[in-house]
């Protein structure tokens, strides 16, 4: 039995990585969720907003170190953040402006605001490809370790090192920022009260003389900057692929889905139980195992749930035990 | 067919004769073929969207599903492979299904504290009970000369038998997904097809007992003859000789309309078979549900039950399309499986065709696949174009030429928007 061992190997490949993904995907799930509110569609552009987000604040990063600027021991994209931010915004806006506003004028269903947002999904496809290509890249330049596993060893005499990487520190910090800013504008100011009335009720938030083009800008605004950051944070975390974005809409939808569509609080609980349930699933305990069990035993399988390649099937099993037994989420969402 | 039809018809033949004309009666083919097999995907997701109003995002996974037939259908078996695995595998699937049954039995029969504690329970029990006989059974049918096989191996039957199988196969899974995930609201179904497209697509990548995983089948069996064989048939040169060709590219050209010839068949049969299905009482019933699902509820229709039947049968055509693809490439390659090829581009074929009409998803098919190669050659063209004036080595330039790759998705996308404003019910509206 070495339970401290045991729990340094727990942290360091499951509770760290799982916390840092799972800020990533509330990020990523509140900007699904808002949407959805305000403007009452699943956006399927949502994972490309993020790819577009982070290429225009790579860009920026490669501005910046260009011109020698740095805030080291910082990745510099932090600082090229709000230039990312204002691009995207600018993009979803004149997104909405010149396809999205038609149909909401129309009243279309939801299901034809998916489609539009397919479309939507291709041609940001299209543009981030073109602006920054499909290459894989890294532009992490800040301080890589704020405890690295050989040091950590040192210092502890134990014999399982744990590193804590900065990125996963700079992630959850953000993401803990950027919550409380939003739940502060959500509740405290006279315009998040007037988006949450008009995601309640939105004849009566009409009746009451709420303005229903703004709420739906600062909305976009709002959901760019999210995806923006959540992107960004992603790809210091571990890097950008224009593709890997796409294969994050499962997981973000599936977040969003789990806390209850429509319900802020929800998306951010959501976005951590599937980050957790898939990195403990398809983590090999066989380590772990090992300190808890008897002296000098090994177990004798990996004891590994699902292969990393079916992490998808986590949140896809959790996905639908949901919508099975609680449609409307853990927290009260929207359900029609 | 009204006039409208007959004319978009032409134009696309249009289009494949001028390829002939301009690139060579080879390239023409192969964009004709594979827009018969698009034009059969269409015909599949045209079901779904355009007489229920189901928004499948999980159509790669049906047709990934449909290619996984040919592979098991057709190749050879690997000699002793079943009998390496075989009988663990069967074992290990019998478990699985009868937790899965028991389970689903709990949930229905038993109430409150029993259900909490025996559902868990089952899934998990069942879950190591499976692995306990799936892993064995996997590692020594993997351990069986894995350079060249490695796999369970097929059974060595005529190809043609595995278009039906793998419709079988697309329709197995969308039983199982549409018995959960319909009846929900639209988005979810969505939402949950994205989710069974990726996992059936990451089943086929990493499963290597099954398919061979990323290390792909190569030489599926064809329903036609080989080329080489033409070529050295004294008869076929001798033929190829009269209309002046050259035995090589006539063999090309003659296996190709082979292939034409056998989609084509399956193409007018299926459309035959929808068309009459959209003017039988069936058909009238199911487009009362889409327009009012209320009402045609009220009317004493099930509508649930519906959805299901016509999400099965349009899931089953896109795996006919997928053992249709996989037989005219020859090889079976999980990792060319991509959601926005095989997934959204058929959305827009769709959409562009005209969703409800059985005709205007064969036209979208076809013009849509046209496009879909025709739009990164014209991309290039127009890339140069654009660059001429530009100093040589420019940074520029050269992104610019690069990007011309890129044209592709944003064309589509733009295709796609504009359709759905101006022109919402497509090229060839439902009636």
């Amino acid at each position: 039995m070495d339970i401290l061992n045991a729990l340094v190997a727990l942290l360091n490949f499951v509770i760290i990585p799982a916390s840092s993904y799972g800020a990533q995907l509330a990020l990523g799930a509140l900007g699904v969720t808002l949407i959805y509110g305000i403007l009452r569609f699943s956006n399927f552009a949502h994972g490309d907003t993020m790819a577009f987000g982070t290429g225009v604040t790579i860009l920026g990063t490669w501005g910046l170190q260009a011109m020698g600027v740095s805030i080291a021991p910082l990745p510099t994209a932090l600082l090229a953040l709000p230039f990312g931010i204002a691009v995207t915004a600018l993009l979803v806006l004149g997104t909405d402006r010149a396809v999205y506003r038609f149909y909401r004028k129309k009243k279309s269903d939801p299901v034809i605001l998916v489609m539009v947002s397919v479309g939507v999904m291709f041609i940001m496809n299209g543009i981030t490809r073109f602006v920054i290509g499909v290459d894989e890249i890294q532009f992490d330049d800040g301080e890589r370790f704020l405890i690295s596993a050989k040091a950590f060893k040192e210092a502890t005499g134990l014999a399982e090192g744990l590193s804590l990487r900065s990125t996963q520190v700079i992630t959850v910090v953000t993401a803990v920022l950027v919550v409380w800013a939003l739940f502060w504008f959500l509740n405290s100011t006279r315009t998040g009260k007037s988006m949450r009335a008009f995601s309640d009720n939105e004849d009566l938030a009409l009746l009451s003389g709420i303005n229903p083009e703004r709420v739906v800008a600062v909305t976009w605004i709002i959901a760019a900057g999210l995806a923006t950051i959540a992107g960004t944070l992603y790809g210091l975390d571990k890097s950008f692929k224009a593709f890997n974005y796409f294969q994050l809409l499962l997981p973000i939808f599936a977040a969003a889905i789990v806390g209850g569509l429509g319900n802020p609080l929800g998306a951010i609980a959501g976005g951590f139980i599937i980050a957790f349930s898939e990195v403990s699933v398809t983590y090999a305990f066989k380590k772990v195992a090992g300190y808890l069990g008897p002296e000098g035993w090994q177990p004798d399988s990996m004891l590994q749930l699902l292969g990393t390649e079916y992490k998808f099937a986590v949140s896809f099993a959790i996905l639908i035990i949901v919508l099975l037994f609680k449609p409307t989420g853990l927290f009260k969402g929207k359900s029609v | 067919m009204t006039q409208r039809n007959i004319l978009m018809f032409a134009a696309v033949l249009g289009l494949v004769l001028f390829e002939g004309f301009t690139g060579g009666w080879n390239t023409a083919l192969g964009i004709l073929n594979m827009g018969l097999i698009s034009a059969v995907l269409a015909l599949g997701v045209n079901m779904q969207w355009g007489y229920a109003g189901l928004f499948n995002t999980g159509i790669v996974g049906f047709v990934a599903l449909g290619g996984l037939a040919p592979v098991l259908i057709a190749l050879p078996p690997t000699p002793g492979a079943f009998n390496a695995g075989g009988l663990g595998l069967i074992l290990a699937f019998a478990v699985a299904a009868g937790a899965v049954a028991l389970a689903v039995v709990i949930n229905r029969r038993a109430r409150g504290a029993v259900r909490l504690l025996a559902l868990p329970v089952v899934m998990v029990a069942g879950f190591f009970a499976y692995r306990a006989l799936f892993d064995p059974a996997v590692a020594a049918i993997e351990a069986i000369n894995p350079s060249a096989a490695g796999n369970i191996g097929g059974l060595g039957l005529p190809i043609l038998l595995a278009w039906p199988v793998g419709a079988l196969f697309a329709a197995g899974a969308a039983w199982v997904i549409g018995k959960t995930a319909l009846g929900l609201r639209s988005d979810y179904l969505a939402i949950a097809t994205l989710g069974i497209g990726e996992i059936i697509v990451a089943v086929l990548k990493n499963e290597d007992w099954l398919a061979r995983g990323v290390k792909n089948v190569n030489a599926i069996p064809r329903p036609v003859p080989y080329e080489v064989d033409l070529q050295s048939s004294p008869a076929f040169v001798e033929r190829a000789a009269s209309f002046g060709l050259d035995p090589v590219t006539a063999s090309t050209i003659a296996v190709k309309l082979a292939y034409t010839g056998l989609f084509l068949a399956v193409l007018l049969a299926l459309v035959w078979l929808s068309e009459r299905a959209l003017k039988s009482p069936w058909g009238r019933m199911m487009r009362a549900i889409r327009d009012n699902e209320t009402a045609a509820a009220a009317m004493g229709k099930n509508v649930t039950r519906r959805h299901l039947q016509i999400f099965i049968i349009g899931s089953a055509v896109c795996g006919l399309a997928g053992a249709m693809l996989i037989t005219l490439d020859g090889q079976m390659t999980p990792g060319s499986y991509n959601p926005l090829r095989f997934t959204f581009l058929v959305w827009v074929m769709v959409i562009v065709g005209g969703s409800g009409n059985n005709w205007g998803a064969v036209l979208g098919g076809m013009l849509i696949w046209y496009l879909w190669i025709k739009v990164e050659p014209w991309g290039h063209g127009l890339m140069g174009l654009i660059t001429a004036g530009m100093a040589d080595g420019s940074a520029i330039k050269a992104h610019l030429l690069e990007s011309a790759a890129h044209m592709r998705l944003m064309t589509m996308g733009v295709i796609l928007l504009l359709v759905l404003r101006f022109a919402p019910k497509g090229l060839l509206p439902e009636k």
